[in-house]
């Protein structure tokens, strides 16, 4: 608890100050509190990890910075400017795009429709400038290493990180002075996570502010300059990167105490066994360590 | 075992370009169009009027009376919400300016002015309280289908004391109105109705819209998937409620169609014309769940229909046999549809 408070206060007197700051919020769903007292400061340049278990409000933090969710309890600001969010365009036209887990492309529409969603380049009476959209979609998307041959494909039939991809290189292209990523390597290859920590680097570069969103420590310590581990709905570490190990960040993580426990209940497996299958009757001839322990 | 290794190449080669005609079966009223070959085809072996040039007016007009509605409904089908009120709507339409005109003796403009506004209101009804409930718009507007159907009847009967509304033939501004909906001209040997002149335009505007401005990028969006659409800034609610408007404009222009084509309405008519809208956009390949589609189909599937109803009686069929055959048609007409896609996506 003390590393939180000790942040804040950093936060309000480090020379680049925060561009999005959350101070003691809350989210409560009737009498479910699914994230209490939580800090946290985006910097520019800086890439913010947001790390949990399942279920501990990494998904609530990050819909109350986007804008589906408004938050209940604290003080949301954003350039120093009090702010609450009542839908997600409030929060892109203060400079925050969110790529989300299932992120938000239509699987049905083609490349270049899906790019410039919400954001169309319009000629007289509405009319969409396709050839110029799809030429940005393509110099886009070529600048971030994606080669997608055919624009009018539709997104549905590209792999999972051709897509992340996508919307990494939209938020970029729209101005984002904050990317919110849900998750962007979780459904994804050794080789697709590292092309999509390379885009998440190169929007740091490009000076923006990154908050990167995983259950994955390996992921996270690779890029992260900040990491703020979420259980339970509250803050349970925030440290630089200077502080920790990633040793430190992934027993932090797995939850310490209680990784220590499920270890040793593990130890008993024996991991060299193999099952055999008897046949004729199909039942499972093996002595486990396991149920010698349960039984 | 030696591994060789090639370079990789610099540009994704797995993906080669299709070819034109790849794409052209790739799009979503091909389907459609190959059934709407066959029925051609068909009806002009077995029925021997269908080879006169003089029944394709009225072929074209039997289309018609189906295609304007389903220009709206292949709409809202791809923005990924139904209307089954937009049937018994042409109705409301019709009776609610032939019997304000009436009733208040105005000149039948103001009922054709009073009549958009209620259409328009009804229209904005349906998307709110489905914006606002969140219910399927299956349940809201089954609703409103029935309500409209009530209120035709009962209203009517109130007012002009029978099933149908009282005759305004002879009213001020009867012939100009009759001249803008319900007109025909002679085109060669060929007697056009003006409806299928509006078909036409209707078709032209809704497919402009749906391919080529932002809004259509929306309703694509928002059918295909609502939370995707939202989160990057579109107005889900404001689209889908704009596409409940739609409808219920053009239901008041088919409305308007109805009453100045007889100078009455019958306030029962109407009921099961929203299936047929619905089956038009689907059979011009509207994907049931939303976000794919084409305005261009669902004229194709209104022609089919009007070819389907007329060749029966042409070929000199019991007009009984009519519904079976329909119902064959549109599921040959749907499974070629279905077949092409998966070809087409195949190559």
């Amino acid at each position: 608890m003390s590393t939180t408070t000790g942040f804040a206060e950093e936060a309000t007197t480090s020379p680049t100050s925060p561009i999005v700051h959350l101070d003691d919020v809350g989210k409560s769903y009737g009498n479910v509190h699914a994230l209490r007292g939580v800090t946290l400061a985006v910097r520019q340049g800086e890439i913010t990890c947001v790390l949990g278990d399942n279920g501990a409000g990494k998904s609530t933090l990050i819909k109350i910075i986007a804008g589906l969710h408004e938050h209940t309890d604290g003080v949301l600001s954003v350039n120093g400017e009090e702010r609450r969010f009542s839908s997600p365009r409030e929060s892109l036209d203060s400079g925050i795009a969110t790529v989300y887990q299932d992120l938000a492309l239509a699987p049905l529409m083609s490349v270049w429709r899906n790019f410039f969603l919400g954001n169309e380049i319009t000629k007289a009476l509405g009319t969409m400038d396709a050839t110029k959209m799809k030429r940005i979609a393509h110099e886009e998307l070529t600048k971030m290493g994606i080669s997608i041959p055919n624009l009018e494909q539709p997104v549905g039939m590209l792999s999972g990180g051709q897509r992340q991809c996508i919307a990494i290189a939209r938020a970029i292209y729209f101005g984002a002075k904050v990317l919110i990523l849900d998750e962007p390597t979780a459904a994804l290859g050794v080789k697709q996570s590292g092309v999509v920590l390379k885009y998440i680097v190169k929007a740091r570069d490009a000076g923006l502010g990154v908050v990167f969103i995983t259950h994955n420590p390996h992921h996270a310590y690779l890029v992260g300059n900040h990491f703020v581990v979420l259980k339970l709905g509250r803050v349970s570490l925030d440290t630089h990167r200077a502080d920790i190990s990633l040793e430190q960040l992934t027993n932090e993580m797995a939850g310490g105490s209680e990784l220590e426990a499920l270890s040793h209940e593990l130890r008993g497996v024996d991991p060299e066994l193999v099952v055999e299958r008897v046949e004729g009757n199909g039942q499972v001839a093996v002595e486990s360590p396991l149920d010698k322990g349960a039984g | 075992m030696a591994s060789t290794l090639t370079a990789p190449p610099t540009v994704d080669d797995r993906v080669s370009s299709r070819s034109l005609g790849a794409r052209l079966l790739s799009r979503p009223e091909v389907g459609s169009l190959v059934g709407a070959v066959v029925v051609l085809v068909f009806f002009l072996i077995v029925a021997p009027p269908f080879r006169e040039l003089a029944t394709t007016g009225t072929i074209l007009y039997q289309s018609a009376l189906i295609g304007v509605m389903a220009v709206p409904v292949a709409l809202l089908m791809i923005g990924g919400e139904f209307d089954l009120s937009a049937g018994v709507a042409v109705t409301t339409a019709g009776l609610t300016a032939g019997l304000f005109s009436y009733q208040f003796s105005t000149n039948v403009w103001v009922g054709v002015a009073v009549s958009l506004v209620v259409m328009i209101c009804i229209g904005a009804f349906n998307g709110w309280l489905l914006m606002r409930t969140g219910l399927p718009s299956f349940l809201v507007t089954l609703g409103t289908f029935f309500i409209l159907q009530g209120l035709n009847l009962g209203v009517t009967r109130v007012l002009s004391g029978t099933v149908s509304s009282n005759s305004i033939s002879d009213m001020d501004g009867f012939s100009s109105a009759q001249a803008v909906f319900a007109s025909e001209f002679k085109l060669g040997p060929l007697n056009v109705k003006i409806l299928v002149v509006w078909w036409i335009v209707f078709v032209a505007l809704g497919t402009w819209v749906l391919l080529k401005t932002k809004v259509g990028n929306w309703i694509f969006a928002v059918g295909g998937d609502a939370a995707a659409a939202r989160a990057v800034g579109v107005p889900v609610k404001r689209v889908k409620i704009g596409l409940f408007i739609t409808v219920g404009v053009f239901a008041w222009f088919s409305g308007m169609h109805l009453l100045f084509n007889q100078a009455v309405v019958q306030s029962g008519e109407g009921v099961g014309k929203e299936f047929i809208y619905i089956i038009a956009a689907v059979v011009g390949g509207c994907l049931l769940t939303g976000g794919y589609g084409s305005v261009v189909g669902s004229a194709i599937g209104a022609l089919i229909f009007g070819m389907t109803q007329l060749g029966v009686v042409y070929a000199g069929w019991n007009a009984d046999w009519f519904k079976a055959f329909l119902g064959v048609m549109l599921l040959l007409a749907t499974i070629v549809n279905l077949a092409v896609k998966r070809r087409a996506d195949l190559r």
